[in-house]
């Protein structure tokens, strides 16, 4: 399928080729789906709606269930406020969600429909709540639709009431219900009172239970997003996913804030804990110092295959941020560092664990695709890729091993019920690198080399 | 559900064992979970299993990230079409606009490669912002002396089927300079889209009774294959929903007479062969017709047989994009003794609702658009076994506890002809038969079969 891509990387300015990225609204309404008995509405033609649930159920493998206001020529002449009104009416009538989390598209911003006025002039059923949140295609990523979905519950819903409730607000980042849940085992573990918000898990990950939930049990409920306002401190993991709420938390309720990488890999783990150790001023249990231990002496055991091997990373900023920090951390060599998603921040983070770690020769690129990755390892080969499931023409053109891990995965199961982040999602990683690297050594090696134990 | 939660809007667009007066081909409800998508939509899965043609999409990165490589359409040539390629428009091109843009990113892909084919498609935010696609392709093929064909598919302009007509328009801006080509004997494939390789099962049959293909449209199709498609003495249609458009333009403006076909089911495909026996062939195809599908027939019959103890008795439930699928599944069903107790299509239209009608018992349900929760009572209502369905649906089924067949863009196996028999046959009974289903609700002390 790829043998057009030339050698030679030119500058392209106007074309984009097999993108590592998608639009800020599927993003959104993920976010909006970590909600509690929400129903995340799409407001704009009803082929956005379709395709982003259809894309979420790719990946997760489950129902992903939005509401669509269906525009027409006439709405985009005249502006979609009507069908809004009819949809979340309809919406509380059919569906009868808690909430219901609107997000805007390319065509209903284009037209400058005025989502605050729609909303306060729409009449509400008691005790309902409707908020809203922009989330223009055309600008970042699904990534930015995500933090600006988190934001729109923020500014509709969190109050400081002045009574601090003791808890940390937790913001996990776009990650799966698998690393939804190790965060919350975690902080159970450090025993911190928390709320994570937005909670997929539960949602996402609904068990089978031979019944049909339109709204399953996980999520996080109105009155915690609620409450947030009330928080002793945000722990916002994901530099570049979970500033911006963070931000707007503090600026709505005063809750000051700390930044930290996604907790993949041992030192950002390292961070995250030590922060709640600080917050929670609790000891860091053994449970997780022995799974640190663990993972540790797993990765000295097997050093010798790690060491100085060359990878391919690639998805959503934090995410391969946190996937670099730990390739380094088991003596790879990051050699490209790729996002679809726009900003310079992603290239200096990057570059800068580069240059923590000495790793020379490797190259970070933001706002970039696969087409241009797929050029770059034809110019310099890499041992091993780790990404998303667009990878996996190039890693076949180029026989190259490959990890799926990221958003989205959309040709393996269960992976979202598995954790990346903490030392369990560590150690997860470090098998499947393992396993990949050792695999390929296998296929390769001749009879007489084939060991039995390696 | 209960009668009162359907909403008075839908109650129109549903029917009880009867499927004339159905209201169809209209835009959902505004705030309905709606399980259809745009005219964008519709355009791109009709062109898109065109091989060597670059398909450029023209908007901001959605349109093409959700559309890139997903139908599974096989291709014996060329595989540019499995790449996504679109201009991305950032805030700058929509405040300033993206003509610019779109025409640098055709020059682009000129300068590397030698296309034959461009597809531009215009998405909703292209006419919105005032970009003249049509006049930048017009300007682009006659820089560069090739083709650049815009496809105009807002996708606020209309239902997903006006998308397929958006998608014919194309085909027919195409196709039409070749109008003048001499005839050839053959006949041209219209609407099948080779998922799975199924447009190669029919090609296989109809030229083994001595039928020639000159063009198949739009599975495993090639530029220089579809300008061929004026020279035709007859078009076969089988995805009327799509393609009956094009069938009537070509017989309208080249002559070219077209029958419907169907390939999906033995008995819609031993008609179609037959059909087309008759209508393209002499004497001579149409004794080899009648030999290869008793052949094959029997062959298949040996076939059922064994499966139709796990089947039998089984209900049924159909929810596809076009009517046409819909109605050669209610037959299939029919023939393996599973009778079809829920139908609904996307994009079926009046038509093809009465004929649903004619096909099922009187209180199967009929429904037009339908969206989970209406899926969801009915299914259980009527006490389905399995649904029939594309990606949305099937985690809907699998939560519902009901078994799951793929006749979508993620299908297995290929579902068309006698083959297609066969894999949809043995797909319906691995989905129901799988022992799963003894593991669902509560914990049991004892639940392998194994263990009794």
């Amino acid at each position: 399928m790829l043998d057009l891509t030339p050698k030679g990387l030119s500058e392209r300015g106007a074309l984009r080729v097999n993108p590592c990225k998608t639009c800020q609204p599927v993003g959104a309404m993920y976010a909006a789906l970590g909600v509690h008995r929400c129903m995340p509405h799409s407001h704009g033609s009803q082929g956005c709606g379709s395709y982003h649930r259809t894309f979420l159920s790719r990946h997760f493998k489950e129902p992903a269930v939005a509401s669509t206001s269906s525009f027409t020529e006439g709405a985009s002449v005249f502006g979609g406020g009507s069908n809004l009104k009819t949809g979340v009416k309809n919406v509380f009538d059919i569906y009868d969600p808690d909430i219901i989390a609107v997000h805007t598209t390319c065509l209903s911003e284009t037209i400058g429909d005025d989502l605050n006025a729609y909303i306060q002039d729409m009449e509400i059923p008691e005790g309902k709540r409707v908020v809203h949140t922009n989330t223009p295609s055309y600008v970042g990523s699904h990534v930015n639709g995500f933090f600006n979905m988190m934001c729109g519950f923020i500014k509709y819903l969190s109050e400081k009431t002045g009574v601090p409730n003791g808890r940390a607000a937790v913001f996990p980042g776009f990650v799966n219900p698998g690393d939804m849940r190790e965060l919350k085992r975690m902080l159970r573990a450090m025993g911190i009172p928390f709320t994570l918000f937005p909670d997929t898990s539960g949602v996402m990950d609904a068990p089978m239970t031979g019944s049909y939930a339109m709204y399953p049990r996980g999520g996080t409920t109105i009155p915690e997003i609620a409450a947030l306002g009330d928080c002793l401190r945000t722990i916002a993991l994901g530099v570049l996913t979970s500033e911006e709420p963070a931000n707007t938390l503090e600026r709505k309720c005063g809750v000051p804030y700390e930044l930290l990488p996604l907790p993949v890999g041992i030192e950002n783990t390292d961070r995250f804990l030590m922060t709640l150790s600080r917050l929670g001023k609790n000891e860091i249990p053994y449970e997780l110092e022995e799974a640190r231990g663990q993972l540790v002496d797993v990765i000295l055991d097997a050093h010798f295959y790690l060491y100085g091997k060359k990878i391919a990373i690639f998805g959503d900023p934090d995410t391969a941020l946190g996937l670099t920090s730990f390739a380094l951390e088991l003596g790879m060599v990051p050699k490209y560092v790729l996002t679809g998603t726009p900003g310079d921040a992603f290239t200096r983070l990057a570059e800068d664990l580069f240059s923590r770690y000495g790793a020379a020769g490797c190259v970070a690129r933001a706002s970039a695709d696969l087409f241009e990755l797929h050029q770059r390892i034809k110019n310099e080969r890499v041992d091993i890729m780790l990404g998303s499931s667009y990878g996996k023409q190039i890693a076949k053109a180029e026989d190259i091993p490959f990890i799926r891990a990221g958003f989205p995965v959309l040709d393996r199961y269960a992976h979202s019920y598995f954790p990346i982040v903490g030392y369990a999602g560590a150690m997860r990683l470090l098998e499947k690198i393992l396993s990949a690297l050792m695999d390929r050594i296998d296929r390769d090696a001749a009879d007489e080399d084939l060991e039995a134990v390696m | 559900m209960p009668n009162s939660q359907i909403l008075d809007e839908r109650r129109r667009s549903i029917g009880f064992g009867d499927g004339s007066g159905i209201l169809c081909d209209t835009n959902s409800v505004s705030g309905a979970v709606s399980q259809r998508a745009c005219v964008y939509c519709g355009a791109r899965v009709v062109l898109n299993p065109i091989t060597d043609a670059f398909h450029i999409v023209h908007g901001p990165i959605g349109c093409a990230s959700y559309t890139w490589d997903i139908r599974g359409s096989l291709s014996s040539g060329s595989e540019l079409y499995r790449n996504s390629f679109s201009t991305d428009l950032r805030e700058e091109d929509i405040i300033f606009g993206g003509a610019k843009k779109l025409a640098a990113a055709i020059d682009e892909i000129v300068g590397k490669y030698a296309p034959k084919l461009i597809f531009v498609y215009a998405t909703c935010i292209a006419g919105v912002i005032g970009d003249d696609v049509d006049a930048v392709c017009r300007e682009a093929e006659s820089r560069h002396k090739t083709r650049v064909i815009p496809v105009r598919s807002p996708g606020f302009s209309g239902s997903k089927s006006f998308g397929y007509r958006m998608a014919c328009d194309a085909i027919m801006r195409l196709i039409s300079p070749h109008a003048g080509a001499a005839k050839t004997r053959g006949v041209n494939i219209l609407g099948d889209f080779n998922l799975a390789g199924e447009m190669w099962i029919i090609e296989n049959y109809l030229r083994a009774v001595g039928i020639n293909v000159v063009s198949t449209v739009t599975g495993d199709a090639s530029y220089e294959a579809l300008i061929k498609m004026p020279s035709a003495e007859l078009n076969l249609v089988q995805c009327a929903g799509s393609m009956n458009y094009l069938a009537r333009r070509m017989e309208e403006e080249f002559g070219i007479p077209s029958i419907k076909v169907s390939f999906f089911g033995a008995a819609d495909t031993t008609n179609s062969i037959l059909r087309a026996a008759e209508v393209a062939g002499g004497a001579e195809t149409m004794r080899r017709a009648k030999i290869f599908t008793e052949q094959n027939e029997a062959e298949l019959r040996s076939f059922s047989e064994r499966y139709r103890p796990h089947l039998e008795g089984k209900k049924a439930a159909i929810y596809v994009g076009g009517g046409f699928k819909a109605i050669s599944l209610i037959r299939q069903f029919s023939a393996m003794g599973i009778e079809t107790v829920v139908v609904g299509t996307q994009t079926g239209q009046p038509e093809d609702y009465e004929t649903i009608g004619t096909l099922v018992s009187g209180d199967a349900v009929i429904l037009d658009d339908a969206n989970p929760s209406e899926l969801e009572t009915f299914m259980r209502e009527k006490g389905a076994d399995i649904l029939v369905g594309g990606v949305k649906e099937r985690p809907l089924a699998y939560k519902l506890g009901m078994a799951f067949c793929d006749h979508n863009h993620e299908r297995r196996h290929a579902l068309a002809g006698y083959e297609g028999v066969r894999n949809f046959t043995r797909e319906i009974h691995l989905s129901m038969n799988s022992p799963v289903w003894d593991f669902l609700g509560e914990m049991k002390a004892e639940t392998s079969p194994a263990f009794h």
